[in-house]
Protein backbone atom coordinates (compact mmCIF):
# COMPACT_ATOMS: atom_id res chain seq x y z
CA UNK A 1 0.00 0.00 0.00
CA UNK A 2 0.75 3.81 -0.59
CA UNK A 3 -0.83 6.86 -0.09
CA UNK A 4 -1.65 6.94 -4.01
CA UNK A 5 -2.93 3.54 -3.95
CA UNK A 6 -4.76 4.10 -0.45
CA UNK A 7 -6.83 7.26 -2.39
CA UNK A 8 -6.96 5.97 -5.94
CA UNK A 9 -5.25 8.91 -7.62
CA UNK A 10 -4.70 9.07 -10.84
CA UNK A 11 -2.52 11.65 -10.88
CA UNK A 12 -1.30 14.21 -14.25
CA UNK A 13 1.46 13.50 -16.30
CA UNK A 14 4.54 14.12 -13.78
CA UNK A 15 6.95 16.94 -14.84
CA UNK A 16 10.66 17.16 -14.93
CA UNK A 17 12.68 19.44 -12.11
CA UNK A 18 16.05 19.15 -10.88
CA UNK A 19 17.10 19.03 -7.05
CA UNK A 20 21.19 19.95 -7.22
CA UNK A 21 21.54 19.68 -10.36
CA UNK A 22 19.95 15.71 -10.33
CA UNK A 23 16.43 15.19 -12.22
CA UNK A 24 13.55 14.34 -10.44
CA UNK A 25 9.84 13.09 -11.72
CA UNK A 26 7.02 15.48 -10.09
CA UNK A 27 3.46 15.35 -9.99
CA UNK A 28 1.23 18.38 -11.27
CA UNK A 29 -0.41 19.44 -7.73
CA UNK A 30 2.68 18.51 -5.26
CA UNK A 31 4.75 21.18 -3.14
CA UNK A 32 8.05 21.16 -3.78
CA UNK A 33 8.51 19.43 -0.01
CA UNK A 34 6.15 16.67 -1.45
CA UNK A 35 7.43 16.14 -4.80
CA UNK A 36 11.27 15.94 -2.68
CA UNK A 37 9.90 13.40 -0.05
CA UNK A 38 8.48 11.61 -3.05
CA UNK A 39 12.16 11.20 -4.26
CA UNK A 40 13.49 10.07 -0.81
CA UNK A 41 14.93 13.35 0.04
CA UNK A 42 14.25 14.57 3.17
CA UNK A 43 16.75 17.68 3.69
CA UNK A 44 17.05 20.43 1.59
CA UNK A 45 18.35 23.42 3.68
CA UNK A 46 21.60 23.67 5.75
CA UNK A 47 21.22 26.17 9.18
CA UNK A 48 23.38 29.44 9.17
CA UNK A 49 25.12 28.83 12.08
CA UNK A 50 26.48 25.12 12.58
CA UNK A 51 25.43 23.66 8.72
CA UNK A 52 23.40 21.21 10.00
CA UNK A 53 20.40 19.54 7.49
CA UNK A 54 16.79 20.40 8.09
CA UNK A 55 13.81 19.91 5.70
CA UNK A 56 10.09 19.95 6.34
CA UNK A 57 9.27 19.88 10.14
CA UNK A 58 5.49 22.07 10.58
CA UNK A 59 4.06 20.59 6.92
CA UNK A 60 2.14 23.94 7.30
CA UNK A 61 3.89 26.82 6.40
CA UNK A 62 4.34 28.37 10.08
CA UNK A 63 7.83 27.10 11.35
CA UNK A 64 10.56 27.99 7.81
CA UNK A 65 12.73 25.15 8.45
CA UNK A 66 11.92 23.94 5.15
CA UNK A 67 13.16 26.82 2.92
CA UNK A 68 14.63 26.20 -0.30
CA UNK A 69 15.66 27.57 -3.22
CA UNK A 70 13.68 27.44 -6.32
CA UNK A 71 14.74 28.86 -9.93
CA UNK A 72 17.48 31.14 -8.23
CA UNK A 73 15.01 32.70 -5.01
CA UNK A 74 15.79 31.63 -1.53
CA UNK A 75 13.77 31.58 1.49
CA UNK A 76 10.92 29.45 -0.13
CA UNK A 77 8.98 27.51 1.84
CA UNK A 78 8.84 24.26 0.32
CA UNK A 79 6.03 23.22 1.90
CA UNK A 80 3.60 25.77 1.04
CA UNK A 81 5.08 26.00 -3.03
CA UNK A 82 3.50 24.14 -5.68
CA UNK A 83 6.35 22.13 -8.26
CA UNK A 84 6.43 23.22 -11.96
CA UNK A 85 7.59 21.91 -14.64
CA UNK A 86 11.66 22.26 -14.86
CA UNK A 87 11.63 23.84 -11.56
CA UNK A 88 15.68 24.31 -10.29
CA UNK A 89 15.90 23.40 -6.67
CA UNK A 90 18.86 24.03 -4.74
CA UNK A 91 19.80 23.22 -1.12
CA UNK A 92 19.73 26.00 0.66
CA UNK A 93 22.89 26.93 2.21
CA UNK A 94 22.86 29.51 5.16
CA UNK A 95 20.67 32.63 3.84
CA UNK A 96 20.54 31.15 0.44
CA UNK A 97 22.75 34.75 -0.41
CA UNK A 98 25.76 33.49 -0.33
CA UNK A 99 26.15 33.13 -4.23
CA UNK A 100 25.06 36.52 -4.72
CA UNK B 1 -28.10 50.02 4.74
CA UNK B 2 -29.05 50.03 1.47
CA UNK B 3 -26.15 47.83 0.19
CA UNK B 4 -25.94 44.19 2.44
CA UNK B 5 -23.19 44.14 4.88
CA UNK B 6 -20.18 42.39 4.22
CA UNK B 7 -18.28 39.81 6.54
CA UNK B 8 -14.83 38.94 5.83
CA UNK B 9 -14.33 34.96 7.67
CA UNK B 10 -10.10 34.31 7.88
CA UNK B 11 -9.83 30.46 7.84
CA UNK B 12 -11.95 27.80 5.76
CA UNK B 13 -11.37 25.14 8.31
CA UNK B 14 -14.08 23.36 9.79
CA UNK B 15 -15.30 27.16 12.10
CA UNK B 16 -14.65 29.30 9.10
CA UNK B 17 -16.98 27.13 6.88
CA UNK B 18 -19.72 27.05 9.41
CA UNK B 19 -19.40 30.49 10.11
CA UNK B 20 -19.24 31.66 6.27
CA UNK B 21 -22.40 29.31 5.32
CA UNK B 22 -24.76 30.14 8.26
CA UNK B 23 -24.39 34.30 7.82
CA UNK B 24 -24.57 33.49 3.69
CA UNK B 25 -27.99 32.02 4.70
CA UNK B 26 -29.02 34.60 6.96
CA UNK B 27 -28.24 37.19 3.85
CA UNK B 28 -25.04 38.14 4.65
CA UNK B 29 -22.30 38.45 2.13
CA UNK B 30 -19.30 36.71 2.82
CA UNK B 31 -15.67 37.05 1.66
CA UNK B 32 -14.11 33.72 2.71
CA UNK B 33 -10.06 34.46 2.74
CA UNK B 34 -7.78 31.47 3.39
CA UNK B 35 -4.30 30.43 2.03
CA UNK B 36 -5.21 27.18 1.11
CA UNK B 37 -5.95 26.28 -2.68
CA UNK B 38 -8.50 24.27 -1.82
CA UNK B 39 -11.12 25.21 1.43
CA UNK B 40 -10.87 22.05 4.28
CA UNK B 41 -8.61 23.69 7.12
CA UNK B 42 -5.72 21.26 8.72
CA UNK B 43 -8.61 18.89 9.55
CA UNK B 44 -10.46 18.98 6.36
CA UNK B 45 -7.67 19.32 4.14
CA UNK B 46 -7.69 18.09 0.69
CA UNK B 47 -5.22 16.47 -1.81
CA UNK B 48 -4.14 18.74 -4.76
CA UNK B 49 -7.04 18.38 -7.65
CA UNK B 50 -4.09 17.49 -10.35
CA UNK B 51 -3.31 14.77 -8.08
CA UNK B 52 -6.50 12.84 -9.08
CA UNK B 53 -7.37 11.23 -5.69
CA UNK B 54 -10.84 9.32 -6.43
CA UNK B 55 -11.24 8.30 -2.77
CA UNK B 56 -9.77 11.27 -0.67
CA UNK B 57 -11.92 9.85 2.32
CA UNK B 58 -9.52 6.96 2.99
CA UNK B 59 -7.22 9.67 5.50
CA UNK B 60 -9.98 11.31 6.45
CA UNK B 61 -12.49 10.98 9.18
CA UNK B 62 -16.03 12.37 9.41
CA UNK B 63 -16.00 12.62 5.36
CA UNK B 64 -20.08 13.44 5.58
CA UNK B 65 -19.39 16.25 7.43
CA UNK B 66 -17.26 17.47 5.11
CA UNK B 67 -19.44 16.69 2.01
CA UNK B 68 -21.75 18.82 3.55
CA UNK B 69 -20.01 21.84 4.12
CA UNK B 70 -18.70 21.23 0.88
CA UNK B 71 -22.09 21.38 -0.80
CA UNK B 72 -23.07 23.98 0.68
CA UNK B 73 -19.99 26.42 0.08
CA UNK B 74 -20.53 25.22 -3.47
CA UNK B 75 -24.12 26.78 -3.47
CA UNK B 76 -23.10 29.90 -1.97
CA UNK B 77 -20.10 30.86 -3.91
CA UNK B 78 -22.69 29.64 -6.98
CA UNK B 79 -25.17 32.12 -5.85
CA UNK B 80 -22.91 34.80 -5.46
CA UNK B 81 -23.17 34.80 -1.36
CA UNK B 82 -19.90 33.76 -0.65
CA UNK B 83 -16.38 34.93 -2.19
CA UNK B 84 -14.08 32.58 -1.99
CA UNK B 85 -10.28 34.11 -2.15
CA UNK B 86 -8.46 30.90 -2.17
CA UNK B 87 -4.51 30.94 -2.03
CA UNK B 88 -4.84 34.97 0.03
CA UNK B 89 -2.50 34.42 2.91
CA UNK B 90 -3.52 37.38 5.67
CA UNK B 91 -0.76 39.06 7.62
CA UNK B 92 -2.95 41.72 9.45
CA UNK B 93 -6.69 43.13 9.77
CA UNK B 94 -6.80 46.56 10.37
CA UNK B 95 -9.72 48.75 11.94
CA UNK B 96 -11.41 51.57 11.65
CA UNK B 97 -12.67 52.17 14.53
CA UNK B 98 -14.71 55.59 13.65
CA UNK B 99 -15.80 54.41 10.30
CA UNK B 100 -16.64 51.04 11.49
CA UNK B 101 -15.04 49.18 8.52
CA UNK B 102 -12.35 46.62 8.33
CA UNK B 103 -9.19 46.25 5.71
CA UNK B 104 -8.00 42.22 5.64
CA UNK B 105 -4.75 42.12 4.17
CA UNK B 106 -3.66 39.40 2.51
CA UNK B 107 -0.80 37.83 -0.09
CA UNK B 108 -1.97 36.59 -3.11
CA UNK B 109 -0.71 33.24 -4.28
CA UNK B 110 2.39 30.86 -3.83
CA UNK B 111 4.70 33.40 -3.93
CA UNK B 112 2.90 35.76 -1.56
CA UNK B 113 4.58 38.83 -2.90
CA UNK B 114 1.31 40.53 -3.95
CA UNK B 115 -0.70 42.12 -1.58
CA UNK B 116 -4.27 42.74 -1.77
CA UNK B 117 -6.68 44.16 0.79
CA UNK B 118 -10.34 42.81 1.63
CA UNK B 119 -12.81 45.82 3.15
CA UNK B 120 -15.31 44.24 5.70
CA UNK B 121 -18.10 45.59 7.59
CA UNK B 122 -17.11 42.87 10.29
CA UNK B 123 -14.66 40.14 10.32
CA UNK B 124 -14.61 36.84 11.88
CA UNK B 125 -11.32 35.08 12.85
CA UNK B 126 -11.32 31.29 12.30
CA UNK B 127 -7.50 30.47 11.92
CA UNK B 128 -6.76 27.31 13.69
CA UNK B 129 -4.24 26.69 15.75
CA UNK B 130 -0.78 25.03 14.83
CA UNK B 131 1.54 22.22 16.80
CA UNK B 132 3.06 22.47 20.05
CA UNK B 133 6.74 20.24 19.87
CA UNK B 134 8.66 20.04 22.70
CA UNK B 135 12.19 19.50 22.37
CA UNK B 136 14.73 16.34 23.16
CA UNK B 137 17.81 15.63 21.68
CA UNK B 138 17.75 14.93 17.89
CA UNK B 139 14.83 16.76 17.47
CA UNK B 140 15.89 18.39 14.83
CA UNK B 141 17.19 16.03 12.59
CA UNK B 142 15.72 15.84 8.81
CA UNK B 143 12.85 13.22 9.32
CA UNK B 144 11.67 14.06 12.45
CA UNK B 145 8.68 16.03 11.48
CA UNK B 146 4.87 17.19 13.64
CA UNK B 147 2.56 14.78 14.05
CA UNK B 148 0.25 17.19 12.37
CA UNK B 149 3.01 17.84 9.73
CA UNK B 150 2.92 14.29 8.91
CA UNK B 151 -0.60 14.04 8.71
CA UNK B 152 -1.05 17.35 6.00
CA UNK B 153 1.77 16.37 3.71
CA UNK B 154 -0.10 12.65 3.65
CA UNK B 155 -3.52 14.49 2.65
CA UNK B 156 -2.64 17.14 1.00
CA UNK B 157 0.61 16.03 -1.33
CA UNK B 158 -0.20 11.79 -0.72
CA UNK B 159 3.66 11.36 0.66
CA UNK B 160 5.00 9.80 3.17
CA UNK B 161 8.43 10.83 4.67
CA UNK B 162 9.82 7.73 5.11
CA UNK B 163 9.06 3.86 5.24
CA UNK B 164 9.27 3.43 9.33
CA UNK B 165 7.68 5.54 11.79
CA UNK B 166 7.34 6.06 14.98
CA UNK B 167 4.67 8.32 16.34
CA UNK B 168 5.46 10.21 20.02
CA UNK B 169 4.17 12.79 22.09
CA UNK B 170 0.93 13.62 24.09
CA UNK B 171 -2.56 14.53 22.71
CA UNK B 172 -5.60 13.12 20.52
CA UNK B 173 -3.95 13.73 17.43
CA UNK B 174 -1.44 10.90 17.66
CA UNK B 175 -3.97 8.38 17.29
CA UNK B 176 -5.28 9.61 14.30
CA UNK B 177 -1.98 10.28 12.61
CA UNK B 178 -0.77 7.09 13.53
CA UNK B 179 -3.55 5.14 11.90
CA UNK B 180 -3.07 7.70 8.36
CA UNK B 181 0.37 6.54 8.54
CA UNK B 182 -0.05 3.09 8.71
CA UNK B 183 -2.96 2.81 6.05
CA UNK B 184 -1.17 4.85 3.72
CA UNK B 185 1.63 1.84 4.04
CA UNK B 186 4.27 2.99 6.32
CA UNK B 187 5.06 0.71 8.94
CA UNK B 188 4.30 2.44 12.01
CA UNK B 189 7.05 0.55 15.06
CA UNK B 190 5.28 2.32 18.22
CA UNK B 191 3.09 5.13 19.04
CA UNK B 192 4.53 6.56 22.52
CA UNK B 193 2.22 8.44 24.52
CA UNK B 194 3.23 10.16 27.27
CA UNK B 195 -0.08 10.06 28.99
CA UNK B 196 -1.24 6.89 31.17
CA UNK B 197 -4.11 5.06 31.56
CA UNK B 198 -4.44 6.61 34.99
CA UNK B 199 -4.60 10.25 33.87
CA UNK B 200 -7.18 8.94 31.34
CA UNK B 201 -9.31 7.05 34.32
CA UNK B 202 -9.20 10.25 36.78
CA UNK B 203 -11.04 12.07 33.72
CA UNK B 204 -13.71 9.10 33.25
CA UNK B 205 -16.86 10.98 34.16
CA UNK B 206 -16.06 14.14 31.90
CA UNK B 207 -15.06 11.68 29.16
CA UNK B 208 -18.20 8.98 29.37
CA UNK B 209 -20.27 12.22 28.84
CA UNK B 210 -19.30 12.08 25.77
CA UNK B 211 -19.79 8.92 24.40
CA UNK B 212 -19.88 9.85 20.29
CA UNK B 213 -15.76 11.22 20.80
CA UNK B 214 -15.07 7.85 22.90
CA UNK B 215 -16.54 5.88 19.71
CA UNK B 216 -14.47 8.39 17.40
CA UNK B 217 -11.11 7.55 20.04
CA UNK B 218 -12.47 3.90 19.79
CA UNK B 219 -12.34 3.87 16.01
CA UNK B 220 -8.96 5.64 15.51
CA UNK B 221 -7.78 2.56 18.31
CA UNK B 222 -9.21 -0.26 16.35
CA UNK B 223 -7.62 1.12 13.37
CA UNK B 224 -4.07 0.98 14.86
CA UNK B 225 -4.97 -2.75 16.35
CA UNK B 226 -5.66 -3.61 12.92
CA UNK B 227 -2.30 -2.51 11.22
CA UNK B 228 -0.34 -3.94 14.12
CA UNK B 229 0.45 -0.45 15.61
CA UNK B 230 2.40 -1.10 19.20
CA UNK B 231 0.75 1.34 21.68
CA UNK B 232 3.18 2.27 24.61
CA UNK B 233 1.44 4.49 26.77
CA UNK B 234 3.64 6.59 30.11
CA UNK B 235 6.15 6.94 27.24
CA UNK B 236 8.29 9.37 26.28
CA UNK B 237 10.90 10.18 23.29
CA UNK B 238 14.79 10.43 25.32
CA UNK B 239 16.34 11.27 22.15
CA UNK B 240 16.12 10.71 18.12
CA UNK B 241 19.47 9.32 16.97
CA UNK B 242 21.71 9.72 13.32
CA UNK B 243 23.93 12.21 11.79
CA UNK B 244 22.39 13.87 8.93
CA UNK B 245 18.73 12.02 8.86
CA UNK B 246 16.83 10.41 11.38
CA UNK B 247 18.06 6.90 12.29
CA UNK B 248 16.22 5.40 15.36
CA UNK B 249 14.97 7.00 18.46
CA UNK B 250 15.36 5.58 22.17
CA UNK B 251 11.88 5.95 24.15
CA UNK B 252 11.46 5.41 28.28
CA UNK B 253 8.89 4.52 30.48
CA UNK B 254 7.89 7.41 32.71
CA UNK B 255 7.13 7.05 36.19
CA UNK B 256 4.23 8.96 38.25
CA UNK B 257 7.00 11.25 39.71
CA UNK B 258 8.19 12.12 35.96
CA UNK B 259 11.73 10.17 36.12
CA UNK B 260 12.73 7.64 33.08
CA UNK B 261 12.65 4.55 34.90
CA UNK B 262 15.57 3.15 34.82
CA UNK B 263 16.09 -0.02 32.70
CA UNK B 264 12.98 0.89 30.49
CA UNK B 265 14.85 2.36 27.60
CA UNK B 266 14.29 1.32 24.23
CA UNK B 267 15.93 2.35 20.95
CA UNK B 268 13.70 1.42 17.48
CA UNK B 269 14.93 1.73 14.32
CA UNK B 270 13.08 4.59 12.28
CA UNK B 271 13.49 6.74 9.66
CA UNK B 272 10.51 9.18 10.38
CA UNK B 273 9.70 10.48 13.93
CA UNK B 274 5.86 12.12 14.03
CA UNK B 275 5.78 14.27 17.18
CA UNK B 276 3.39 16.76 18.91
CA UNK B 277 2.68 17.68 22.67
CA UNK B 278 -0.71 19.15 21.76
CA UNK B 279 -1.99 22.13 19.65
CA UNK B 280 -1.37 26.00 20.46
CA UNK B 281 -4.33 28.72 18.71
CA UNK B 282 -3.08 31.31 15.96
CA UNK B 283 -4.05 34.38 17.52
CA UNK B 284 -2.12 37.16 15.72
CA UNK B 285 -4.58 38.43 13.88
CA UNK B 286 -6.54 38.89 17.39
CA UNK B 287 -4.23 40.54 19.08
CA UNK B 288 -3.28 43.45 16.55
CA UNK B 289 -7.11 44.31 16.34
CA UNK B 290 -6.87 44.65 20.09
CA UNK B 291 -8.68 41.63 21.18
CA UNK B 292 -8.38 40.02 24.84
CA UNK B 293 -7.02 36.86 25.39
CA UNK B 294 -7.73 34.73 27.81
CA UNK B 295 -4.50 32.33 28.50
CA UNK B 296 -2.94 31.83 24.96
CA UNK B 297 -6.61 31.72 23.03
CA UNK B 298 -8.49 35.00 22.03
CA UNK B 299 -11.25 35.68 24.86
CA UNK B 300 -14.98 35.12 23.06
CA UNK B 301 -18.39 35.81 24.70
CA UNK B 302 -21.65 33.49 24.41
CA UNK B 303 -21.81 34.85 20.92
CA UNK B 304 -18.22 34.17 20.25
CA UNK B 305 -17.62 37.65 20.50
CA UNK B 306 -14.22 39.27 21.16
CA UNK B 307 -14.26 41.88 23.11
CA UNK B 308 -13.53 44.18 20.22
CA UNK B 309 -16.78 45.32 18.26
CA UNK B 310 -17.02 43.53 14.81
CA UNK B 311 -14.38 41.05 15.41
CA UNK B 312 -15.62 37.34 16.29
CA UNK B 313 -13.76 34.29 16.64
CA UNK B 314 -14.90 30.29 16.68
CA UNK B 315 -12.46 27.33 16.22
CA UNK B 316 -9.17 26.61 17.93
CA UNK B 317 -8.19 29.99 17.57
CA UNK B 318 -10.60 30.31 21.25
CA UNK B 319 -9.37 27.25 22.63
CA UNK B 320 -8.31 23.95 21.05
CA UNK B 321 -10.97 21.59 20.99
CA UNK B 322 -11.20 19.72 17.71
CA UNK B 323 -13.41 19.95 14.06
CA UNK B 324 -16.99 19.41 15.59
CA UNK B 325 -16.65 22.34 18.85
CA UNK B 326 -15.00 24.36 15.81
CA UNK B 327 -17.98 23.59 13.94
CA UNK B 328 -20.76 24.67 16.68
CA UNK B 329 -18.38 27.73 17.58
CA UNK B 330 -18.43 28.56 13.88
CA UNK B 331 -22.31 28.29 13.14
CA UNK B 332 -22.72 30.47 16.76
CA UNK B 333 -20.32 32.97 15.50
CA UNK B 334 -21.84 33.08 11.94
CA UNK B 335 -25.34 33.73 13.25
CA UNK B 336 -24.59 36.23 15.76
CA UNK B 337 -22.91 37.83 12.67
CA UNK B 338 -25.54 37.47 10.53
CA UNK B 339 -28.07 38.94 13.35
CA UNK B 340 -25.68 42.19 14.34
CA UNK B 341 -24.59 43.16 11.04
CA UNK B 342 -28.30 43.67 10.19
CA UNK B 343 -28.69 45.64 13.67
CA UNK B 344 -30.73 43.18 15.57
CA UNK B 345 -29.81 41.11 18.87
CA UNK B 346 -29.89 37.70 17.71
CA UNK B 347 -32.21 34.94 20.09
CA UNK B 348 -29.50 32.30 21.39
CA UNK B 349 -32.34 29.71 21.78
CA UNK B 350 -32.52 29.52 17.82
CA UNK B 351 -28.91 27.96 18.00
CA UNK B 352 -29.37 26.42 21.12
CA UNK B 353 -28.62 22.92 19.71
CA UNK B 354 -24.83 24.30 18.48
CA UNK B 355 -25.22 25.71 22.20
CA UNK B 356 -25.36 22.25 24.03
CA UNK B 357 -22.90 21.04 21.80
CA UNK B 358 -20.28 23.79 22.42
CA UNK B 359 -20.41 23.41 26.37
CA UNK B 360 -20.57 19.47 26.27
CA UNK B 361 -17.65 19.63 23.94
CA UNK B 362 -15.33 21.99 25.99
CA UNK B 363 -15.76 19.94 28.89
CA UNK B 364 -14.45 17.26 26.90
CA UNK B 365 -11.51 19.37 26.11
CA UNK B 366 -10.88 20.11 29.07
CA UNK B 367 -10.88 17.12 30.32
CA UNK B 368 -8.24 15.32 27.53
CA UNK B 369 -6.36 18.95 28.22
CA UNK B 370 -5.55 17.78 31.69
CA UNK B 371 -4.79 13.88 30.58
CA UNK B 372 -2.88 15.16 27.81
CA UNK B 373 -0.13 17.21 29.90
CA UNK B 374 3.71 17.26 28.63
CA UNK B 375 5.65 14.55 29.91
CA UNK B 376 6.41 16.05 33.57
CA UNK B 377 10.17 17.03 34.13
CA UNK B 378 11.01 17.21 30.13
CA UNK B 379 12.58 20.36 30.83
CA UNK B 380 14.62 19.68 33.45
CA UNK B 381 15.57 16.74 31.45
CA UNK B 382 17.12 18.19 28.21
CA UNK B 383 20.49 18.32 28.03
CA UNK B 384 22.10 22.40 28.05
CA UNK B 385 23.15 21.20 24.22
CA UNK B 386 20.18 20.67 22.66
CA UNK B 387 19.00 23.03 20.52
CA UNK B 388 15.85 24.84 21.40
CA UNK B 389 15.23 27.42 19.21
CA UNK B 390 15.38 25.99 15.52
CA UNK B 391 15.55 29.16 13.37
CA UNK B 392 18.21 31.00 15.27
CA UNK B 393 20.05 27.54 16.69
CA UNK B 394 19.86 28.76 20.38
CA UNK B 395 20.59 26.00 22.84
CA UNK B 396 19.16 24.79 26.03
CA UNK B 397 22.09 26.19 27.80
CA UNK B 398 21.96 29.76 26.11
CA UNK B 399 17.89 29.75 26.99
CA UNK B 400 19.00 28.91 30.99
CA UNK B 401 21.85 31.58 30.84
CA UNK B 402 19.13 34.30 30.00
CA UNK B 403 17.73 33.77 33.21
CA UNK B 404 20.40 32.82 35.29
CA UNK B 405 22.65 34.73 35.54
CA UNK B 406 21.11 37.22 33.58
CA UNK B 407 18.10 37.94 34.66
CA UNK B 408 15.25 37.75 32.18
CA UNK B 409 11.99 37.11 33.86
CA UNK B 410 9.82 36.89 30.56
CA UNK B 411 9.92 35.48 26.99
CA UNK B 412 10.54 39.24 25.28
CA UNK B 413 13.56 39.23 27.88
CA UNK B 414 14.59 35.85 27.20
CA UNK B 415 14.28 36.64 23.54
CA UNK B 416 16.39 39.67 23.88
CA UNK B 417 19.29 38.37 25.48
CA UNK B 418 19.89 34.81 23.81
CA UNK B 419 17.99 35.45 20.56
CA UNK B 420 14.87 32.41 20.89
CA UNK B 421 12.14 32.99 19.53
CA UNK B 422 13.91 36.17 16.32
CA UNK B 423 13.89 34.13 13.44
CA UNK B 424 11.85 32.71 10.86
CA UNK B 425 9.26 31.43 12.95
CA UNK B 426 8.99 34.24 15.74
CA UNK B 427 9.27 31.95 18.50
CA UNK B 428 6.01 29.83 17.08
CA UNK B 429 8.24 26.98 17.71
CA UNK B 430 10.34 27.16 20.40
CA UNK B 431 8.11 29.74 22.62
CA UNK B 432 6.92 26.49 24.85
CA UNK B 433 10.11 25.12 25.16
CA UNK B 434 11.22 28.39 26.00
CA UNK B 435 8.71 29.02 28.68
CA UNK B 436 8.73 25.73 30.05
CA UNK B 437 12.58 25.61 30.53
CA UNK B 438 12.76 29.03 32.15
CA UNK B 439 9.27 28.99 34.01
CA UNK B 440 8.08 32.20 32.10
CA UNK B 441 4.76 32.42 31.73
CA UNK B 442 3.65 31.02 28.11
CA UNK B 443 2.31 34.46 26.40
CA UNK B 444 1.28 35.93 23.79
CA UNK B 445 3.29 36.74 20.86
CA UNK B 446 2.56 39.85 19.88
CA UNK B 447 3.32 39.51 15.74
CA UNK B 448 1.86 42.51 14.27
CA UNK B 449 2.46 41.02 10.65
CA UNK B 450 1.20 37.34 11.06
CA UNK B 451 3.79 36.54 8.05
CA UNK B 452 6.39 37.57 6.75
CA UNK B 453 5.69 40.77 4.22
CA UNK B 454 7.65 41.80 1.44
CA UNK B 455 8.49 45.91 2.16
CA UNK B 456 6.99 46.74 -1.22
CA UNK B 457 4.11 45.78 0.34
CA UNK B 458 4.14 47.98 2.77
CA UNK B 459 5.06 50.78 1.03
CA UNK B 460 2.44 51.18 -1.52
CA UNK B 461 0.03 50.67 1.48
CA UNK B 462 -2.79 53.67 1.67
CA UNK B 463 -1.74 56.29 4.94
CA UNK B 464 -5.29 55.15 6.14
CA UNK B 465 -6.49 53.36 9.26
CA UNK B 466 -7.41 50.42 7.47
CA UNK B 467 -5.08 50.29 4.56
CA UNK B 468 -8.08 50.81 2.12
CA UNK B 469 -7.88 53.30 -0.49
CA UNK B 470 -9.49 56.09 0.50
CA UNK B 471 -11.47 56.22 -3.26
CA UNK B 472 -12.52 53.73 -5.44
CA UNK B 473 -14.94 50.68 -5.01
CA UNK B 474 -14.25 47.61 -3.48
CA UNK B 475 -15.24 44.07 -3.78
CA UNK B 476 -18.27 45.14 -5.80
CA UNK B 477 -21.19 42.38 -6.55
CA UNK B 478 -20.03 42.17 -10.03
CA UNK B 479 -16.82 40.64 -8.34
CA UNK B 480 -18.65 37.90 -6.48
CA UNK B 481 -17.83 34.68 -8.26
CA UNK B 482 -15.09 35.71 -10.94
CA UNK B 483 -11.73 33.99 -9.72
CA UNK B 484 -9.68 35.15 -7.38
CA UNK B 485 -6.83 36.51 -8.95
CA UNK B 486 -9.28 39.04 -10.67
CA UNK B 487 -10.70 40.67 -6.97
CA UNK B 488 -9.52 42.58 -4.41
CA UNK B 489 -7.36 45.32 -4.21
CA UNK B 490 -3.62 44.99 -5.67
CA UNK B 491 -1.46 46.49 -3.06
CA UNK B 492 2.04 46.11 -5.23
CA UNK B 493 3.57 44.50 -8.02
CA UNK B 494 6.53 43.67 -5.02
CA UNK B 495 9.39 43.35 -6.84
CA UNK B 496 12.00 41.27 -5.75
CA UNK B 497 11.11 39.77 -1.99
CA UNK B 498 12.50 41.60 0.86
CA UNK B 499 16.33 42.70 1.43
CA UNK B 500 18.35 41.03 4.13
Amino acid sequence: MNPMELVRARPGASRTVTFDGRPLAALPGQTVAAALWAAGVTAWRSTRGAGRPRGVFCGIGVCFDCLVTVNGRPNQRACLVPVRPGDVIRTQEGTGRDDD
Amino acid sequence: MTERPRLAVVGAGPAGLAAALAAAERGVRVTLVDAAEQAGGQFYRQPAAALGARRPQALHHQWRTWERLRAGLDRHRAAGRILHLTDHHVWCVARDPAAGVFGVHALRGPAQEEGVVVRADAVLLATGGYERVLPFPGWTLPGVVTAGGAQAMLKGGLVLPGRTAVVAGTGPLLLPVAGGLAAAGARVAALAESAGPAALLRQAPALAAQPGKLAEGAGYAARLLRHGVRVLTRCTVVAAHGTDRLEAVTVAALDRDGSLRPGSYRRIRCDTLAVGHGMLPHTDLAETLGCSLSGTAVRVDDEQRTDVPGVWAAGEATGIGGAALALAEGHIAGRSAAARLRGTAPDPRRWAAAGRARTRLREFAAALDAVYAPPAGWAERLPDETVVCRCEEVTAGEVRGAVDPLGAGDLRTVKLLSRAGMGWCQGRMCAPAVAGLTGCPLTAGRRPLARPVPLGVLAALPDTDTGLPETGDDLAEAEVGRTAAEVGHPVADAGPPETD
